[in-house]
């Protein structure tokens, strides 16, 4: 099997710690949390950091909240716990669809949202489910803690808006509303990385979509909102004609690269597809047409 | 005590369900794989290979990982031809380099072997080797191998000037099939490509090769389907006493063929060995069994099926073979392309004509692999495949057009048109059967209500006859080694047994099944019967476990052996009972006197008396036991009737196997409960080989397949609950009539699903054809009216 | 590095390296060799453990990351001579080939079962989706868990 190159091993006991720890060792420094992203990297010799801080005794990182305004979700958060959870479920639906989706169950126990967002792998299904719930995410570094939202989050391939020497801690989902979501995904084969995948969310008042987030995974370098169709949608009522012109608008907007997965007809078709049914069942679920 | 009860009806003596002895190490974790192996003093190998499909090899400098602590060794092909070592002999008289001297011819191709303290270690110095290569351009596609601007692949050997690795290989008769065609009603033409796929068993191929240069013995432990024929390879190519070396295969976690050939890791371990005279242990990691170790198929095929008055007249087959680098195929030496001419099928053909060439390409070496039964996978799938399209032509049912045109129940034994002796078969009582199982009019019923609604169902059908068992010595030998194996057994006094067999397991169930032979043809109870294999030292000669022969070949012998003890026994419970042999009949476990049953003498007191000092019959020997050496007579030939139920999204073009209905007829079954999950496992292969599993590469010879990220094996969400049925006709010649069955879900079941996947999208999409594997871009492809065959 | 781990109840102490993976760690270190590998990029399940109860791909965990957890490997099934109700499931049922992937499949059915004793069968196809089997096929797998889990339900009634 393959092994990773030798490296320094540090265990974080707080969080100010482990910032504390990046700022020492700099660029030769990751942190890993479930480590499902980045050992396999550095089994592959892809990554070869010479400090690695664990960061897995952060339970203070680790938990699923809500208040009147909004559901926060700490980073460490497994994606089991994700999935399990009725209280996220509840209150958005498109994360158990894409926890039912993401890798396999026995790599949930490990795997987190913190690292599932930092790993800003365009095929990353999380991703996709926050930046469609328009989410800010809390980062915190040396001088305290700054809000960003999903849509300055992403900035360029396997890059986030997460410095050197910051750790992300939280994702707050703001509570709205008549909210309906829906993760679709399509793949090769369970547990593999998405062929397409479309997260949508809507938000109805008086029979009309009052907000709408849509975002693509797997069709572009990194995760892409697809800001057009949800314009298309904000004011109008909800019908079949208008989720396949938002279809029509993703497959135009996103840009997807061919590969072993699929061709770029292939992924376009599957952004349109994909777009309709997300959006679909997130206005069946906002209704609640649907049971949860 | 173990808590596992059973009742001496779930224990049958003989044939039956039994539930499996070597079960209770496997569910300890306590099975002795070849990683679990430690030796003192014992050393670690790493192989570093080339990153180019096709390069000169213009220096190596190992000194930087010679100076890396704990780094005992590093060999190259410099190395190695000191040796007489850095070429070996391939099972197809081809040669293969152990390390790349001159060039590397295949990406990931072996260039230099390191020896150190561990595996750590080991993987770290690969990355301290510096080799500076010439990369040159690489064939990839195997249709313009032989293009006249194609780069040389094998300048290594005297006399090569293209890339042909197989000169063309004929069957049937081409007069007679064109004949055939042109007196034919319908015609149809395909090009029909069965794409590399690869075994990928879930333990990954290695060696420990352990030389005492005190004693000259070399003892190996290394997973391999074939021992005995490998310690003979070995003694020949590095000119070693062949009766110093022993080979002990242990456990093994999986084979499906890709655990047949020699690989340079082996060959690597035993010339490091012999040169620092300790243990070394070389495993591959699971990117190196993808990318450098045997693969399977790789076939390009162009076809003709006709009909006349609506039944399948002639068949054309035109194959180009990839083979990769090296020629190292395995398969009887008289048949180059395998068995491929069982294409003419289970159909009464009036003629058939089959051509096949084998090119030399810069990916890894191999082809005959995964369940193959020597290339009938792909000459299945071609046939199956033609009847399909040839049923669409003819606006007609598949199974229908396969019925009118079965060989018929009298007409065994059956000469083909391209040479075989079908031995026995019901082909219509069981496809019948599959489809009673099916319901298949209720399932066309289905599908034309979904239709209706515009959602995608289709029905596919697959009819085989495979041919296995090899094989009688004079028609089949591996190198040169008949294919016949030997069944050693001894009865001990106390009337349990010892049964020694040159098959070998990589999970089949051997320490059960042949212990039930041994049971219903003796009478002693399976659990007293061991049954030891897996060690060149204590087990008789054979060519080992692959083409389904285990139970042909290695069944019959330990039948015939048991057969012989049994008649032993006969003669000395004469003595026993002072009466004539011919006097005595058999119940299962006991002599008795015809007319005084009471009379007899159990297996277990005749054993009792034999090792005693009392009086043997004239000429007989002390003891109970018997050798035996088996040559099959032919081969044997079971068949099955497949149907795959297969929904097709119409958006997202992604394939669900809903339902697979799988009838068998491998004779008579030993243990029902073994032949089932050798049939599901191989089902659920052919799912991955029909959807997903497949190895490609770019332009330029990267592979593009070289884990489990990307090479897709199914998993437990992707395969149905499979329904099984069967039919019974048992081999005539078979001393058990048994036929063997192992590789048989792996031939029927892929060209279902592809006819079923064509099924689903003809009607409404016009798809009358679709290459593997049918992934969901693939299948979208087709569906837009642009079907294209895989990279 | 020193690590202690506590490996079937046991607390091991053994100096590592911090790359050492916890399956090298099991099968080389403490020298448990029931748990296996079989790929490079955590797809197979061969090396299935339980982490405080929850089955983990231990090639993609390092040791150093296990201190002060409880890892629990197919050796600890059997209790004083006492199969456990899934290694019973699986030699009933036929669950198992070659044996390979076994000890892995054996500790997330163990875990399955903790957690919900009454998996459906569709349950059970996604709890072991994360892991392969080349030889079953998996539909006797499935059995033997439903097996094990009908035994383990009548034990409970009986007590």
């Amino acid at each position: 099997m393959q092994t990773p190159a030798p490296f320094e091993y540090e265990r974080a006991s707080s969080v100010d710690g482990a910032i504390a720890s990046l700022q020492e060792h700099g660029a030769e420094a990751r942190l890993i949390a479930g480590g499902h992203s980045l050992l396999p990297m550095m089994k592959l010799r892809l990554a070869t950091p010479a400090f690695v801080i664990d960061i897995n005794d952060l339970d203070e990182l680790s938990y699923i909240e809500e208040d009147t305004a909004e559901v926060r979700i700490g980073a460490l958060t497994r994606h089991a716990e994700l999935l399990e959870s009725d209280l996220l479920a509840g209150h958005f639906p498109v994360f158990r669809d894409a926890e039912q989706v993401i890798a396999d169950p026995v790599v949930r126990n490990r795997g987190t949202i913190g690292g599932s967002l930092c790993q800003a792998d365009a095929a990353e299904d999380l991703s996709a489910v926050c930046a469609a719930l328009k989410a800010n995410v809390v980062i915190k570094g040396l001088d305290g803690e700054r809000t960003v939202n999903m849509d300055g989050f992403y900035i360029g391939p396997f890059t986030t808006a997460v410095g050197a020497d910051e750790i992300l801690t939280e994702i707050r989902l703001p509570l709205r509303q008549g909210a309906g979501s829906a993760h679709e995904k399509v793949e090769r084969r369970a547990g593999d990385f998405a062929i397409a995948a479309v997260s949508a969310a809507v938000w109805l008042q008086g029979g009309t979509i009052a907000d709408a987030g849509i975002a693509l995974g797997a069709l572009g370098p990194t995760t892409i909102m697809a800001t057009r169709a949800e314009e298309l949608l904000r004011g109008k009522a909800p019908s079949e004609e208008l989720f396949a012109q938002a279809g029509e608008i993703a497959k135009e907007d996103c840009s997807p690269l061919p590969d072993g997965r699929g061709p770029v007809d292939y992924k376009r078709h599957l952004a349109s597809v994909l777009t309709a049914r997300a959006l679909r069942r997130a206005t069946a679920r906002a209704l609640h047409q649907e049971a949860n | 005590m173990a808590t596992i009860e059973t009742a001496r009806t779930e224990r049958p003596i003989g044939f039956g369900r039994l539930k499996r002895k070597e079960d209770a190490r496997f569910i300890r974790g306590k099975g002795t794989y070849l990683d679990d192996i430690r030796l003192p003093g014992m050393l670690h190998g790493a192989m570093l290979r080339s990153p180019y499909a096709h390069a000169r090899i213009l220096s190596i400098d190992t000194s930087r990982a010679l100076s890396h602590p704990g780094v005992h060794a590093v060999i190259t092909a410099k190395d190695l031809e000191t040796l007489g070592l850095a070429w070996m002999p391939t099972i197809s008289y081809d040669t293969q380099a152990v390390l790349a001297g001159d060039k590397v011819r295949f990406q990931g191709q072996e260039v230099a072997f390191v020896v150190a303290d561990d595996e750590y270690i080991a993987r770290d110095a690969t990355a301290l080797i510096d080799v500076e290569y010439d990369p040159l351009p690489a064939v990839v596609n195997a249709r313009k191998a032989l293009d006249p601007e194609a780069p040389l692949i094998r300048d290594d050997k005297d006399g090569q000037v293209d890339n042909l690795a197989s000169p063309l290989w004929e069957a049937g008769d081409e007069e007679a099939a064109d004949r055939a065609f042109a007196e034919a009603d319908t015609i149809v033409t395909r090009d029909i490509i069965y794409p590399r796929c690869h075994p990928a068993p879930l333990e990954t191929c290695g060696m420990i090769a352990d030389f005492n240069p005190q004693t000259g013995q070399l003892d190996i432990y290394n997973g391999n389907q074939a021992p005995n024929a490998h310690r003979t390879v070995y003694a020949h190519v590095a000119g070693l006493a062949e009766h110093m070396i022993r080979i002990r295969c242990n456990d093994i976690g999986g084979g499906f063929g890709n655990k047949v050939p020699i690989y340079p890791g082996y060959v690597c371990a035993i010339a490091g060995s012999i040169v620092a005279g300790v243990p070394i242990k070389w495993i591959e990691d699971r990117s190196e069994n993808l990318i450098s170790t045997g693969f399977a198929r790789d076939y390009v095929m162009h076809a003709e099926m006709c009909s006349k008055e609506g039944k399948i007249t002639g068949l054309r087959v035109d194959v180009i073979a990839d083979h990769g680098a090296f020629d190292s195929t395995a398969q009887p030496t008289k048949f180059p392309a395998g068995f491929f001419h069982i294409v003419c099928g289970s159909y009464d053909l009036q003629a058939a004509h089959v051509k096949v060439k084998a090119v030399y390409t810069n990916k890894a070496p191999g082809g005959v692999a995964y369940r193959c039964s020597f290339r009938i996978t792909e000459a299945v799938y071609l046939v199956e495949r033609m009847v399909d399209a040839l049923a669409l032509e003819m606006k007609v049912d598949p199974v229908e057009l396969r019925m009118r045109s079965f060989i018929g129940p009298d007409q065994f034994p059956y000469e083909t048109t391209t040479g075989w002796t079908y031995d026995s078969g019901n082909y219509a009582a069981t496809m019948r059967e599959a489809m009673r199982i099916a319901g298949y009019d209720e399932l066309r019923k289905e599908q034309a209500e979904k239709c209706a609604r515009g959602e995608l169902m289709g029905i596919g059908t697959s009819f085989f006859t495979e041919g296995v068992g090899a094989g009688p010595r004079k028609h089949m030998d591996i190198l040169g080694l008949a294919m016949n194996d030997g069944a050693d057994l001894r009865v001990h006094p106390s009337g349990k047994a010892m049964v020694s067999i040159s098959a070998q397991t990589q999970g089949q169930g051997h320490e059960t099944t042949f212990a039930q032979i041994v049971a219903e043809e003796l009478g002693i109870p399976p659990e007293d019967v061991q049954v030891r294999h897996g060690d060149t030292d204590r087990t008789p000669y054979g060519l080992g476990t692959y083409g389904s022969r285990s139970t042909p070949v290695s069944g019959a012998a330990v039948a015939v052996v048991s057969r012989k003890v049994r008649d032993k026994a006969r003669l000395i419970a004469a003595a026993m009972l002072e009466t004539r042999a011919e006097d005595l009949a058999w119940e299962k476990g006991r002599w008795y006197v015809k007319g005084d049953p009471e009379k007899g003498a159990m297996i277990e007191e005749i054993a009792d008396y034999a090792y005693s000092g009392e009086p043997m019959p004239e000429g007989l020997e002390g003891g109970l036991d018997a050798q035996v050496i088996y040559d099959p007579p032919n081969l044997t030939y079971p068949c099955g009737a497949y149907i795959a139920v297969v929904d097709v999204d119409p958006d997202t073009a992604g394939v669900k196997v809903r339902r697979f209905i799988a009838v068998d007829d491998c004779g008579v079954r030993i243990n029902p409960m073994i032949v089932e999950g050798q049939i599901h496992g191989g089902l659920a292969e052919g799912i991955g080989i029909a959807l997903m599993e497949v190895i490609t590469f770019d332009e330029e010879g990267n592979c593009l397949n070289s884990s489990f990220m990307d090479y897709l094996i199914p998993t437990a969400l992707e395969c149905p609950d499979f329904e099984l049925g069967e039919t019974v006709t048992p081999c005539p010649h078979h001393p058990l009539g048994a036929k063997g069955v192992g590789e048989s879900p792996n031939v029927g079941s892929p060209p279902a699903i592809v006819n079923a996947v064509i099924d689903a999208l003809h009607a409404t999409h016009g798809v009358d054809h679709i290459d593997m594997p049918c992934t969901p871009a693939r299948v979208w492809a087709a569906m837009q009216g642009r079907p294209e065959p895989p990279q | 590095m020193e690590v202690t781990i506590t490996i079937n109840g046991e607390q091991v102490s053994r100096d590592v390296e911090p790359r050492q993976l916890l399956v090298h760690f099991i099968r080389e270190t403490v020298g448990l060799t029931g748990t296996h590998w079989g790929c490079d990029t955590s797809n197979c399940g061969a090396c299935v453990v339980l982490m405080d109860g929850l089955p983990i791909k231990s090639c993609t965990t390092l040791a150093a990351m296990c201190v002060g957890h409880e890892i629990r490997t197919v050796e600890s099934l059997e209790r004083s001579g006492n199969l456990d109700p899934v290694q019973l499931g699986f030699h009933e049922k036929h669950g198992l080939h070659c044996g390979f992937c076994t000890p892995g499949m054996l500790m997330t059915a163990r875990a399955l079962l903790d957690h919900n004793p009454n998996p459906t069968e569709q349950g059970i196809r996604t709890a072991i989706s994360g892991q392969i089997c080349r030889c079953t096929g998996y539909q006797n797998i499935v059995s033997a868990i439903r097996w094990a889990a009908e035994h383990e339900a009548a034990t409970r009634q009986e007590a």
